[in-house]
Formats: C-alpha cells, structure tokens, sequence
C-alpha cells in the first residue's frame, strides 16, 4: 500500500517520509495479534491433554507437552517481534506504539518502549513466561515423562490465562485510525538505561517463580511429593530468585541516580509489591533444602511455592490495578484489575484446592532436635513468612480500610521499618549458626568452635565501628555487630571447611549470598544513620558543605539532547581543601512532555557517594540545589550482588544435574546427608 | 527432653514469638497512618488536630509562589480551597493545574503545613486520592489527559 507515492506539501508529512520508512502501513501488527492468538489455543492444548495423558498414562499425549512449549514460544516471539518491529518503524497507526514512542527517540529507547508501558510490559511478560517454559521443556531430559507433562501442563495453564488477559484487556496491537503524524513518546523518567534491564530481570524473576509453582502443583496432582521433587524444583526456584533480587537492586539504584531522591527504598506499594514475593522465595529456597536433605517440611515447601507465586500475580494486580497511591502508579483502566483479581483467585483457590485434597495423605518426614539445622531454617522460614505478612498487611491495609467505607488512608515507611527491623535482627543473627550445625541433631559444644571467634569480633566491633563512623547508637551497634558475626562466621568456617578439602559449589554458593547479607545490612545501617541531605538555595559562587564535602556552584549552562533541552549545573568538588572533580547535575525538558526531569550528579566511591541535584530556578541567577552526603550506600547493591552470585554459584551445583539422574528410579526417600 | 515435650516447646516459643511479632506489628500500624481529608471536609473542621494527615486536590492555577526554598500553593477540590506551605524541593511533576497530594499538618491559622509532597512517575496520572477529592467535591473537573 504506497500510498505515500504521492507529495503532499505538508512540510510534517515529508519530515515523516524522511525519517521513518513506516508510512507503509504493513500487516506486521495483525500478523503479531494473530500469533498471539494462535498462542492461546496452543497453551491450551499444553495445558490439558499432557496432563490428561499423565494421569492416564498414554505415551503419545504427554510427548505433546515439549512441542506445544517450543510452539507457544515462537508464536509469542512472533508477537512480541512485531510489536518491535512497529517501533522500530515509528507505526503510529498502532495505538501502543503512538501512545509510547516517537520519532525522535534515539533507537535504543525505542526497542525499550516495547515495555515501556502496560500493554506491551504484559507482552515482555508472557514471552519470559514461554521462555521459561521453553527451558523446562530443554533441560528436563533426565525427568520421568509424567512429570514434565505436568509442569509444562501447568505452565501451559498459567500461559493461557494471561494470554486471554492480554488479548481480551490489553491488546498492544490495538489501532489507530487514522494513524497519528507524531507519537506522544516515552515518559522522560523512563528514558533511562536503567529502565533497558529494570523491567525484564524483574520479570523474570516474578514469572520464573511460576516454574517453582508448576513443580509444587504438579507434585501435588501426581501425589509425590518427595525429596526428587524438591531437588529439581531447587535451581528453578534459585534462578528465579537470583533475576527477582537483581532486578528489585537495579529498581532501587535506579530509583537513588535517576529520581533524585536520593532515597533507595520508600517502602512504596510497588516496591512491596516485589519484595513480598522475594521474602518467599527466600523461604522457599530454604525451605526446599530441608525438604531435599531430609524429606521434612514438604506441605509447607509446597504452600510456600504457591505463595509465592501467588503474590507475584497480587504485584501484578496492584501494579495494573491503580488502585493504589504509589510514585509507580500510571494511567490505568480498573478492567484489567479485576480481570488479574479472578485470575488470582482462580489460581489461588484451585491450588489450595487441590492442596487440601493431597496434604493429608503427605509423610511427615525425618524428625529433628530442637537444636538442629531444622529448626534453625524453620525459624528463619517463620521470621521470613512473618516479615512478608507485615508488609503485606500494611500494603494492604489502606485498601481493606477503603472497601470498608472507614476513610482513606495511607501507610507510612516507619510502620514498615519498625517492624521490619526487629524481625530481621534474629535473622542475621541465626544466619551464622545455622551452617555449622548439623542436621538432625546437634550439639551444643560443636558450636563453640567454629562461633568463638565471630563472637568476639562481633562484641568487638559492636563497641567500637559505631564510634569510628561518626556517633555511638545502639541501632547502629547492633546492626554492625551483627553484620560483622556473619561476615567473620563465613571467613572463619571457609577456613575450616578447606581443611577437609574442596566443598560444594552449594556450599560456596551459600555462604557468599550470606556474606552479601552482612555487607548490604553495613550499608543500609551506615547510610541510614550517618547520612546527611540539604536542600539549599545558591547563587553562583556559593558553597555548601555536608559529610566534609564541599561543592561550589560555578552556574547553569543550556545544553540540547536529542529530543530535550537541560539546564547544566556545575559544582566543583572540594574534600579537605582538595578539589576532586565536577559535577554536572541536569533539568532535562523533553520535547515531548511538560514535565521537566531531575538528572542527579553522584561521585560514587568505595566508603561514600555524595550527590548534587538541581530543584527550580529561582530569582536572580540562584537555583534551589539539593546536595546528599551518603555514606556506604554501594554497598547495598553490592551486597545485593553478592546474594545474586551466590546464588548462581549455588544454582550451578553438579549435583542438580548428576543427581537428578539417579533419584529418578523410584527413590522415593532420599536419605543424604 | 523427649523429642514430644521438645516439639511442644518448639510449637508453644513459636506461638509466643507470633503473638509478640502480632503485638508490635499492630502498634507500629496504629502510629504510622494518615488520613485522607478533603479540602471541603478540612473547611467543615473535620481535619485532626495536631495529626499528620493527607490532603488532595489540583494546584490552583496562579497560586504558587516561591520565596527561596518556601513555596506556597493553594490545593483545591473545587468546593474549598486550602494554603499550603512547603520547605524543599518540590517533585518534577507538580504543577498548577495538575493533581498533588501532600502530606502534613494543619496549623492554627488554616495553613497547612507539608512535609511531604507526593512523587508520581507519569503525567496523565492522577492520584487517586486527588480524583476522590474533586469527585466528592460533585464540580465538573477538567480532565487532566492530554489528547
């Protein structure tokens, strides 16, 4: 269709033949939305006649189970590559694409705007969902038939249903017509490589605990739950954590740099709303090694993994819903909300269904002592599971409050740390006990040996690091003791342990993301602290001083980006009388919006960040500055990292992939150690 | 111990340990919520007086005036208009005309003083509490979307 074969002498009409070669319309869309649709019908195909051929036990149908998994993956592919296509064209005939692009967005936001809003986040969504299936599909050889048509069955079943939520309420290849000269481009804030990697770890994370749900549920319908199950559940369910982690971490640096607020965390009902599926995967991971090691703990694993799951889809409900006041919240329409509520309560209520059915017929598993391994993952579950229910209490709470008719209200962050904190407190402490006890039954004299020494550190730098960083507090006292128990715990039992020879990579695994516990709890204890923020008005020439940093403000320059204008601020850098550097903080106004955009300027170092953001203009050449002193705030990231790490170190374990060879025949106990 | 009386203990020091987690929990929540009122129900004298609450509107078009970091706003639900003070660095998306929920005080002289004005990540959006204001306020609004 070349209609654009003819001149027109709008000057608008020739600027968009010059650019974009979309004017073309093209069938690309509808050939996405027709993927998308054959999807739904191949999901359902994966969903049902593999689990009927498991329970029945015909060969032929749950050989379909792989297929249809690798089928459903190329045809949301081909959707979600046609929804690429239309923005890499500038198609703004398509509603998404004209609502969330346009042409003068540098390329690489462009194929980042394909999340960039709900339709096509959705999209992002359900594609890392057949991708997750797809993997089961790939690196399940060495599982009994059944047992991966049930989890690919199961999984087919959840595909479904968000397919026929994206087809039915949130159609990305909706069109507009006629089509639109100039799109409305992508919201400034989101204009940022944050946002390139943000979105899609997070969705990871939040769609691979599906996986660990598939396993659970299909051990439940198989009726064998045992030590197997728990064992090829286990490195599904760590490397969805592992994306869970770094995308919530990226999520929280990128709010510190790009927002500037200069804050990381705001117990935001967002931010909850993937940290309340974190806490449980935390639990889960733990939970599933007791169930592996000693066969106990399975109806709680089990709950657990359907939790989880089950508050990914809650975050999605909150997130889309707009029902809540959050710094996260868009433009939302309430029918996809309700859509992902009977989505929730279908798989809720059917999981506990089916668990109500199954669970009594579950053994109970190995017993233990008080003072064993046991107890100590037990009481980190519970404190875990506890610590959730808090935030998802006060999450909740202004909606509860609101559907009473009692008024509306709001939740403040001091509800959540003052009952975050002391809970984690037990945990840190228990986080080096824990894998020197041994399983079953331990005895108090074993510890004396490997904790001696982490206690003494701990006494130690419990009196004095406080002291040295600024003030003595007993906050501050706990929470530095505490971090350097583990961290002295970790180093003192590694040297031990090489003594005997080479452990596991397990084993590594767990103690570098508890290491990274210890270093993300000295950030978040130093930066709380001993932090120190002003928001002041300068004129140039000016100084202001916070944490011994110096920062003079020379004045404000205009400078041109591809699609916006900024004000350049520049602050020289002075500590001790040294200058260190520049800074050149920005309000950026994009072309596209009315809204201005902070761009922070941040000296990030080892010990410190310090941080210089520009507020408004005021008169006579002044500008109101905000200037941050943050002591120790990388490490919260890092620490961040560190549990990722581990966890792909855990995740990487040979056994998970010799192992799982063995336990197949039959075994239905495992009785290693 | 029998491993039966050590479960018991197990169970009980749980059970105590959630009944104290429940307690503080429940104190923390009791402390740390704010209300929302509207601008018309702060008129009708029905705001808490020396509590933190939350007030929701527009920003008055014309009312903001800054004077080095104090600025001085007028949210309104269209019924009632009521003067805000704020000391800082005001979020990049507030403006007059727009949606803005802040959070704070009400002093004696009916200035409400904030010390939280509300972030939001997209233009188009309007604070749901802000909608509800103007809803209450049964006044025909502008709608904030841009064509």
């Amino acid at each position: 269709m070349r209609l654009s074969k003819r001149r027109k002498p709008n000057a608008l009409w020739r600027n968009h033949e010059l650019k974009a070669p979309c004017r073309k319309a093209t069938m690309i869309p509808e050939l996405g939305h027709f993927a998308l649709i054959l999807a739904l019908f191949t999901a359902l195909v994966q969903g049902t006649l593999p689990l009927y051929g498991a329970q029945r036990g015909h060969a032929q149908w749950m050989a379909l189970a792989r297929p249809a998994a690798l089928a459903v993956f190329l045809l949301v592919s081909v959707a979600y590559l046609a929804l690429t296509w239309a923005f890499y064209v500038n198609d703004f005939s398509v509603l998404y694409v004209a609502g969330h692009s346009n042409t003068r967005l540098p390329l690489m936001y462009r194929l980042a705007a394909v999340w960039g809003g709900h339709e096509g986040s959705l999209l992002l969504w359900l594609l890392m969902l057949a991708g997750w299936s797809l993997a089961v599909a790939l690196f399940s050889r060495r599982l009994p038939t059944a047992m991966v048509a049930r989890v690919l069955a199961v999984l087919g079943l959840v595909m479904a249903g968000l397919l026929a939520f994206v087809l039915l309420t949130s159609n990305p290849f909706e069109r507009l017509l006629p089509a639109a000269e100039e799109g409305r481009s992508l919201n400034p804030l989101l204009q940022d490589p944050g946002l390139v990697f943000h979105p899609p770890l997070l969705y990871m994370g939040y769609v691979g605990l599906s996986v660990a749900f598939a396993f659970a549920i299909s051990a439940l319908i198989a009726g064998q739950l045992d030590a197997a199950w728990a064992r090829w559940s286990r490195p599904w369910t760590t490397v969805a954590w592992i994306f869970l982690t770094l995308g919530i971490a990226l999520g929280s640096w990128w709010a510190y740099y790009e927002l500037g607020w200069g804050g990381w965390w705001f117990w935001d009902p967002v931010e909850n709303a993937s940290f309340m599926p974190w806490l449980i995967a935390t639990a889960l991971i733990h939970s599933l090694a007791v169930t592996e090691k000693r066969g106990s703990f399975k109806n709680w694993t089990v709950l657990l993994a359907i939790a989880a799951f089950s508050l990914s889809l809650l975050g999605t409900f909150l997130v889309r819903s707009g029902v809540l006041t959050s710094v996260h919240a868009f433009a939302t329409d309430p029918k996809r909300g309700v859509f992902i509520l009977i989505l929730l309560a279908v798989v809720i209520g059917s999981s506990l269904l089916l668990y109500a059915t199954r669970a009594p017929q579950v053994s109970l598993g190995g017993r233990f002592a008080l003072l064993s391994r046991e107890t100590m993952l037990l009481v980190n579950n519970v404190l875990l599971v506890v610590a959730c229910g808090a935030v998802l209490l006060g999450t909740l709470y202004p909606l509860v409050v609101d559907a009473l008719g009692l008024g509306k209200i709001s939740v403040g962050p001091p509800y959540f740390n003052t009952v975050f904190v002391p809970l984690m407190l037990p945990l840190l402490f228990l986080v080096a006990i824990g894998p020197v006890l041994r399983w079953k039954r331990a005895e108090p004299r074993e510890l004396l040996r490997p904790l001696l020494l982490p206690a003494v550190a701990a006494l130690v730098s419990a009196a004095l690091l406080p002291w040295l960083a600024g003030a003595w507090r007993m906050g501050v006292a706990w929470a530095l003791g505490l971090a350097v128990w583990i961290a002295t715990a970790i180093v003192w039992q590694s040297i031990d342990r090489l003594r005997k020879g080479m452990p596991t990579a397990s084993w590594w695994g767990m103690q570098i993301a508890h290491f990274g516990i210890a270093v993300f709890v000295v950030g978040v204890t130093m930066v709380s602290s001993y932090e120190e923020e002003r928001d002041v008005k300068m004129s140039p020439g000016e100084v202001v001083t916070v944490g011994g940093h110096t920062f003079k403000f020379l004045g404000v320059s205009e400078a041109e980006g591809p699609n916006y204008v900024a004000a350049v601020g520049t602050f020289e850098l002075y500590k001790d009388g040294k200058r260190l550097r520049l800074l050149h903080p920005e309000k950026r106004h994009y072309d596209s919006s009315a809204m201005p955009m902070t761009e922070a300027a941040i000296d990030a170092g080892f010990t410190r960040d310090v941080y210089v953001s520009l507020g408004e203009p005021l008169a006579d050449g002044a500008w109101a500055v905000r200037v941050y002193y943050k002591p120790f705030v990388d490490w919260i990231w890092g620490g961040c990292l560190l549990m990722a790490i581990g966890g792909a170190i855990a995740a990487s374990d040979r056994r998970y992939r010799i192992a799982v060879r063995r336990a197949t025949p039959a075994v239905v106990h495992s009785s290693a150690l | 111990m029998k491993p039966r009386h050590q479960r018991a203990l197990l169970i009980v020091g749980g059970l105590a340990a959630l009944g104290v987690a429940a307690y503080f929990v429940l104190r923390a929540l009791e402390s740390n919520i704010a209300f929302f009122i509207s601008p018309a129900e702060v008129v009708a004298g029905k705001a808490p007086k020396d509590k933190v609450f939350r007030i929701g509107g527009m920003v008055k078009e014309g009312s903001l005036h800054r004077q080095d970091l104090t600025v001085r706003f007028v949210i309104t639900d269209t019924a009632a208009d009521i003067p805000v003070v704020y000391t800082g660095i005001l979020p990049d998306l507030f403006a007059e005309g727009k949606g803005a929920v802040a959070q704070g005080k009400l002093r004696e002289d009916g200035v409400f003083h904030a010390t939280e004005v509300l972030a939001k990540h997209d233009e188009n959006y309007m604070p749901p509490e802000a909608a509800h204001a103007l809803e209450q306020a049964q006044k025909a609004q502008r709608t904030l979307a841009k064509p």
